[in-house]
């Protein structure tokens, strides 16, 4: 999105309810700030996350998009995290392979806990994108808004 | 070969082993060999082929018929057994319903690489045996099946039956000729070069859904591409997007459950390399996760539905 | 259509001062299905939550959008709130609008804009959201308790005292595990069997408590609050109901010569045996490897002189069923076996001994009637070396395990003090790579060994044990003292480690528990849920979940009794009704969803479908117990036609949240 002439990306952040969501509360908490383009959603674990959210976030004008949940060994459903990583590496490379950018995707595993490394996160993850700039490859232009 | 496995196929319907049989007979045109139930020996004797077209893999169609009643004889090339294996790991094929008679392969032709050779205005010939003899308009002409080989067959990962019931021909071994290069020449170039690529080939898709439909993998009992509620339907190709997405799906659903049969590939009539996006999926999990090949076991959990505590992590763009 | 009612709250200042409230709710108020849009100062307050309620009323709404601080703080708030005016509680969405909005966007117009995107994704959200019912499970009031050593004789007995039934199933033919074996424990020197044994006779007079001893675990089905165990019960070739324990039997049979499994091999007792005196149940049992009879048909001098007619040399082996609610592991541990350990002489010499032998020796009823005599030529020892750590903390190597075993160090001490207590004319060493102590009392027991005792304590690890001439000549390490030590010593002891019971790992695969890479069973949460086990209903008692001392066990066996009465008070288990489900229709049946559920909780039938030309179809398909499932969504991602979908966390739900954000 342009606002006044300037690149405001859109950043969809995937946060798993036990590790990350708390983190991006603490942080919150902490009043540690990151950008508002980053907007949260709450999902129950990283395994929850179907690729298909991915590529539709993509398809309707998402700059990036982030997965952020327990560290592995910390899931709360114990296995979780450690699916989901599998997943995101072959659809990663997937996504690399058909020559989108590697950098509008990212994993990062957030405990509830590490308030800071959220904002942090979420400081460096904006940046990448608006140096990457806006998504033109997989953005679906009939879904584009004005 | 050919005579075998009409021998065969009669014996087995005249025995009572087998109540139909699963085959290919020529269709609309002599290469275009298709996929077929036969029912009787007069018809096997009529209509039934195995020649150097017979590409089409047979095992995604024993879904529906091992679950009508009787037993199905079905001949399975081994690309097809790989198939047919990893479908009864799925438990998407009733094993008891069928029989299985495995049969060597010499690795099947490619018309387009035919015609591209000078050879037009065919009209007939043999195609079995390791000397394709063509007639056509100008004459006959013969071509080696080894120059007439489709990419998947040039690139061929194994002759090796994995499950059959009986044998006909030579038990063949696992092949190693760098199916990956491909894969890896498109890995070595850019973004905007791969993107480039890729917008190229996929642009040309025009959604017929032939790959989706004649996958072994893509057998859903219903796709998320035809169901109103999976938020990605669609039937027409409305934007190059779509396209990306149709196929990036497609890909990611048998991710770890491909054979690399390249049966997807053989069918478009865009003739989209669609069979690499499978092999990029192959090649990472054989790097990452371990060697794995679908279909070669029974009981070896798909890397997708596993995990090690060690993984390592999505790797990162070099800006992040 | 639904009639969506938003309620912006400003949490006094702490959302107002960097959001716009009123244009929030301004905003919200024209999205499709907003029928109410308001913004109140406190919206959890009881005002405010009035508030809510009445707009509930007044506008008939039937879903809501809260945009407040984040769920995780007063979801469940909201949620009884629209459940008392009406509404189902899961037709209530949250937009995080403190936490992850008006605390971390200074610039008021920003934080406006985002707050309004938010609010607009929990509308797009809750747009989907259906009525969600809690399901329940009945509970059967009933524990097992597996495993029957101290860990699970006090967990049984703190149930029992709450009033619950509980069962003990021990493949033994006694009760008792490993603390019968053991002399006198640390660091009060007390006896074990004093201590043990009565509770012991209270778990078999406890009416609420049934023994099966002699039993194992042949299959585990069902889930929380509704197991069924299959229980397989050994042939003793001994009537349970007839024999009186009168062991004249084991005085009168025949066959003398059968290594002693109580006194670890030490010595020997007859084919037909009761383990100990005090064994609960009292009852003998036929070693079938070793009995004449069973062998070869002649004997029968056991049926002779019983006049109890117990003997009965056709038993068989029985199965029985029996529901549970609840099931505590609590299968103990081993020490390993040290045939790898080849340079401390163990299969060499017999005067070479674990700790656990060193017990049996030293105890009043073991094999030398409690007086410390070499294995060897039963000779009283003057020169006794300790070696620590044998198989503990091997880092990386083949043999041994990577983790400290935790009770040697303690148990060692206890050796080296009881022995130059009863000794004083013997010199003992303890060979270790550090002296462990964590524990009330433990350090000033290990202090008294050295200062009071004299135990010679040195750092540094024995290289070789050789036997010669009746001695053994131990090389070791001084490492503080720099040298090389020669001792000729005239026993040596190791503390081998210890690992969890062989019976463990298939045990876990039937109860669908999770291990670690060494066997031991892993914890629901390592602090904070540390007796219960990520399976729902399975609960851990004891050192089947890592190494632990006797006072460790039983604060463990009561606590996780405590998790177990807890779950049996309740008649019924209200689940989470955010759970998957899976669409009949769309399901492939290919097990893909079994193979990442954590929990078990996906089960297969075969269903018969209409097919074409009134055909029926029989398909497998997949079935998801909601009392088991937790809701995290693994099968909604594996499942490759999208049959699988999780409740309240729906694939159309997340995507519309997307779309609204990405608009």
């Amino acid at each position: 999105m342009q606002v006044n002439g300037q690149f405001q990306p859109t950043i969809v952040a995937f946060c798993c309810n036990w590790c990350s969501y708390a983190g991006a509360d603490l942080s919150g908490t902490n009043r540690l700030q990151y950008p508002a383009n980053v907007k949260i959603i709450r999902i129950p674990c990283s395994c929850r996350l179907n690729p298909m959210f991915i590529l539709r976030a993509f398809q309707r004008g998402a700059d990036g998009v982030i997965l952020c949940g327990c560290h592995p060994g910390d899931c709360h459903y114990t296995s979780g995290n450690y699916f989901a990583r599998r997943r995101m590496t072959l659809l990663f490379n997937m996504l690399e392979f058909l020559g989108i950018e590697r950098e509008r995707t990212r994993v990062e595993w957030v405990s509830a806990a590490e308030g800071a490394k959220f904002a942090a996160t979420m400081n460096d993850f904006v940046a990448t994108i608006t140096r990457l700039g806006e998504n033109k490859r997989l953005e679906d232009l009939r879904c584009k808004s004005k | 070969m050919q005579e075998q496995v009409r021998a065969k196929a009669k014996a087995l319907l005249e025995s009572g082993v087998c109540d139909r049989i699963l085959a290919w007979k020529t269709g609309e045109f002599f290469y275009d060999v298709t996929p077929a139930v036969f029912t009787s020996v007069e018809e096997i004797d009529r209509d039934l082929v195995y020649n150097a077209f017979c590409g089409a893999n047979l095992s995604k169609y024993l879904i529906a018929e091992s679950r009508k009643g009787g037993k199905v004889g079905a001949f399975l090339k081994p690309c097809d057994t790989y198939s047919f294996q990893q479908l009864l790991k799925e438990h998407r094929i009733r094993r008891e319903n069928t029989y299985i008679v495995g049969v060597a392969c010499e690795g099947m032709a490619d018309i387009e690489t035919i015609r591209a050779a000078g050879i037009k205005g065919v009209t007939g010939g043999d195609f079995t045996g390791e000397t394709l003899t063509f007639e056509t308009l100008y004459g006959a002409k013969t071509m080696a099946r080894a120059e007439a080989l489709a990419e998947r067959c040039k690139f061929c990962k194994s002759k090796k039956l994995v499950i059959f019931d009986e044998l006909l021909g030579e038990q063949g071994e696992e092949q190693d000729v760098g199916r990956f290069d491909e894969v890896k020449r498109l890995e070595a170039m850019s973004d905007e070069e791969r993107f480039a690529f890729w917008q190229q080939e996929l642009s040309k898709c025009i959604r017929c859904n032939a790959c989706r439909n004649v996958c072994p993998a893509c057998s859903c009992e219903k796709c998320v591409f035809d169901n109103p509620n999976s938020g990605v339907e669609n039937k027409a190709a409305a934007s190059s997007f779509e396209e990306q997405l149709f196929h990036i799906i497609r890909a990611f659903h048998v991710a770890g459950r491909c054979t690399d049969c390249g049966e997807c590939s053989r069918v478009c009539p865009q003739h989209i390399p669609l069979h690499l996006l499978n092999r990029k999926f192959i090649k990472d999990i054989n790097e990452i996760y371990g060697p794995y090949q679908a279909g070669a076991d029974a009981d070896t959990r798909p890397p997708l539905l596993t995990y090690e505590t060690g993984d390592p992590e999505p790797r990162r763009g070099d800006a992040g | 259509m639904q009639r969506i009612g938003v309620f912006v709250c400003w949490c006094g200042s702490n959302i107002a001062a960097t959001v716009d409230v009123e244009a929030v709710s301004q905003a919200l108020s024209h999205e499709a299905g907003v029928v109410f849009s308001t913004n109140y100062q406190y919206m959890c307050s009881q005002a405010g939550q009035e508030m809510i309620q009445a707009a509930i009323h007044e506008h008939r709404l039937t879903g809501v959008v809260i945009c407040s601080c984040s769920p995780r703080m007063h979801e469940n708030t909201f949620r009884k709130t629209c459940e008392r005016a009406g509404i189902n509680p899961y037709m209530v969405e949250i937009a995080n609008i403190r936490e992850q909005c008006s605390w971390i966007h200074k610039d008021k117009a920003v934080g406006t804009e985002k707050a309004i995107i938010l609010g607009r994704a929990a509308i797009a959200k809750v747009l989907l959201n259906a009525p969600l019912t809690a399901g329940t499970s009945p509970v059967t009031k009933r524990a097992l308790v597996i495993g029957g050593g101290i860990a699970g004789i006090q967990t049984a007995l703190d149930i029992a005292d709450a009033g619950f039934e509980v069962d003990i199933v021990e493949k033994e033919p006694t009760i008792g595990g490993k603390m019968t074996q053991i002399d006198k424990t640390f660091p009060t020197l007390d006896c074990a069997a004093c201590i043990l044994t009565p509770k012991m006779v209270d778990a078999a007079q406890n009416e609420k408590i049934k023994i099966y001893a002699y039993s194992q675990v042949e299959a585990v089905k069902g889930f929380v609050g509704n197991f069924t165990v299959t229980i397989r019960r050994k042939a003793r070739y001994v009537d349970e109901e007839k024999c009186t324990g009168c062991g004249l039997c084991t005085e009168k049979c025949p066959q003398k010569k059968v290594p002693n499994a109580f006194n670890l091999g030490l010595d020997t007792r007859r084919a037909i045996y009761i383990p100990f005196a005090q064994a609960v149940p009292k009852i003998a049992t036929i070693d079938a490897d070793y009995c004449t009879m069973l062998k070869t048909g002649k004997c029968g001098v056991c049926s002779k002189v019983c006049t109890a007619g117990a003997i009965d040399y056709h038993q068989q082996d029985t199965l029985i069923e029996e529901h549970y609610g609840a099931i505590v592991v609590a299968t103990g541990y081993n020490p390993i076996q040290l045939d790898q350990f080849d340079e401390f002489a163990y299969s060499h010499s017999p005067d070479v001994v674990t700790s656990l032998e060193l017990e049996r020796l030293m105890n009043a009823a073991g094999p030398t009637g409690g007086t410390l005599l070499r294995p060897s030529d039963k000779t009283h020892p003057h020169t006794l070396v300790f070696v620590q750590c044998v198989g503990s903390r091997c880092d990386g190597g083949e043999k041994g395990k990577p983790y400290c075993s935790k009770i040697c160090c303690m148990y060692t001490a206890k050796h080296a003090m009881l022995i130059r207590e009863k000794y004083p004319d013997t010199e003992v060493y303890v060979f270790y790579i550090d002296v462990r102590t964590p524990g009330k009392n433990f350090d000033e027991f290990y202090r008294r060994a050295v200062e009071e005792y004299g135990v010679h304590y040195i750092k540094g690890m024995v290289g070789k044990v050789t036997p010669q001439n009746g001695k053994l000549y131990v090389q070791a390490a001084d490492l503080l003292g720099g040298q090389q030590l020669k001792i000729e010593a005239d026993m040596v002891v190791l503390a081998a480690a210890i690992e969890p019971d062989k019976s463990a790992r298939p045990l876990a695969t039937m109860l669908t528990a999770s291990m670690d890479t060494n066997d031991f069973f892993t914890e629901a949460h390592p602090k904070l849920r540390p007796v219960e086990s990520p399976t729902a209903g399975i609960f851990l008692s004891g050192a089947c979940q890592g190494p632990k001392d006797i006072p460790e066990t039983v604060a463990q066996a009561g606590a996780a009794a405590s998790k177990v009465i807890g779950l049996l008070v309740k008649d019924h288990l209200v689940c989470n009704p955010c759970v998957a489900e899976s669409n009949e229709l769309m399901c492939n049946g290919c097990s893909a969803c079994e193979k990442v559920c954590p929990y078990g909780a996906i089960t297969y039938i075969d269903k018969e479908f209409r097919g074409p030309n009134r055909t029926t179809l029989l398909r497998r398909i997949a079935q998801v117990n909601p009392a088991v499932c937790q809701g995290c969504g693994a099968c909604t991602v594996a499942c490759p036609s999208g049959a699988m979908d999780l409740k309240g966390f729906s694939n159309g739900q997340i995507m519309a949240e997307v779309d609204a954000i990405c608009r």
